[in-house]
This record gives structure tokens, sequence and C-alpha cells, in this order.
């Protein structure tokens, strides 16, 4: 049975986007594998340039954005996106864009951020996680 | 804090965050050779059992972890 850790990411905003770098980041350390399925706003977030720009928070904690962002500033703490980046570089980190949402939104995977691998349906991404024993939604 | 322990690669992680010392040792040991000795220096706290943990589960030795008030000090050997 694989090592595998899968993670639905349907939320764009950073403090969802963080968790999932950071699982991908303790999973390979572990040594497992991790698959990422984005989707709808997760999807959003890795359209190109989105990375970078991206400070959108969850609402109802929209008052503690500035503080958290100055925070992490200040603490020198990477962002999600290089802590991604860098589990990527240490292990087994594919990122699949889901392929619904791409034509929904009339995206090519050109649109997208080069950090994703591949455009996946969830047919394909279910029976991967299947095979796996942790799947998350964030 | 003054250990008898020389390492050969020093990793000041200090400030980093969880889980940043554990990702940043497991770099120097994939860049280390056979038997070097690697230090890690961590103010996070998720380290004093994340560290540990993963040495065993890698199949390396953890010749010893040193509290001090700020910081703890973790000195790994490669083993394979």
């Amino acid at each position: 049975m694989p090592n595998r850790l899968s993670m639905v990411v349907f939320s764009g905003t950073v403090d969802r986007l963080y968790p999932a770098a950071i699982m991908a980041s303790g999973a390979v350390a572990m040594g497992m594998d991790v698959d990422i399925f984005l989707t709808f706003y997760g999807l959003d977030a890795f359209r190109k340039g989105q990375p970078s720009t991206n400070t959108k928070m969850d609402v109802n904690y929209a008052e503690l954005a500035p503080m958290l962002a100055q925070l992490m500033r200040e603490k020198n703490v990477p962002s999600w996106y290089e802590m991604l980046r860098i589990a990527k570089e240490m292990g087994k980190v594919r990122v699949h864009a889901c392929a619904m949402t791409l034509d929904l939104m009339g995206l090519k995977k050109d649109d997208l951020d080069p950090i994703i691998d591949d455009v996946v349906g969830v047919g394909e991404f279910v029976s991967q996680a299947k095979e796996g024993e942790i799947t998350l939604f964030l | 804090m003054e250990t008898a322990v020389k390492a050969n690669v020093l990793i000041d992680a200090r400030g980093s965050f969880c889980p940043g010392p554990l990702m940043e040792l497991i770099r120097g040991i994939r860049q280390a050779a056979l038997g070097e000795t690697i230090e890690v220096w961590s103010t996070d706290q998720g380290s004093r059992k994340d560290i540990p943990f993963w040495v065993q589960k890698a199949g390396h030795e953890l010749i010893g972890m040193f509290e001090g008030p700020d910081y703890a000090r973790f000195v790994v050997r490669k083993r394979r």
C-alpha cells in the first residue's frame, strides 16, 4: 500500500494554503508521497501570478489578517508557496488541477502556475487517494 | 551550553517555525557524507519531538539533544 497523503484544497485563502503546504512538508519529511488536488478557489489561488500576490484570508478572521501578515513578515515566515516548493524539491509531491474547475473558468494549463504537474479528473484523484491512508479536505 | 560533541556541519535554524528546522536537517543530511555529524539549533517547540522521531525513522543516529534556556541543539550522525 502506498504511503501517501492526499489533500483536496478547495479554499484559496492564505490561512488554508498554509496548512496544505505545512502538511505536505511534514509528509515528505516522514517519507510519504503527497497528492494535492486543487479545485474551485484552491485552483484560483494557483493561477499564474496569484501565489505571490494573494493576501485573501477567511472572512471570519478578516480583522486579524493585517496583524498576521505583519507578524509573518517580522518573523520571516516563508510563504506557503515557498514551503510547498521546498516540499516538492525534497520529496514526491504532485499538484493536480481539477479539470472541471479549469473548464468552468475557461482556463488552460498554461494559465496556471508551473508548480502544477497536471490536470486530472475527480475519478483519477479519488482512485489514487483510495490507495493511501490519509485524505484531507482543506 | 558546552558539550564535548563537535559536529561537522552546523545548521542554525533558530527563528524558523515548524517544520523548518526538521526540513533543514533533512536537507543537511542529504548533502552530508556517511558518518558525518550535523548539529541543528532550533527554537521551534515541535522539533523536540519531530527531530528525534525522524532521525529514528530515517535510520540515522541521534548523538544528543541538548536543551538550553533559549533553544535546543540536536546532534545527528548520518548512518545511511
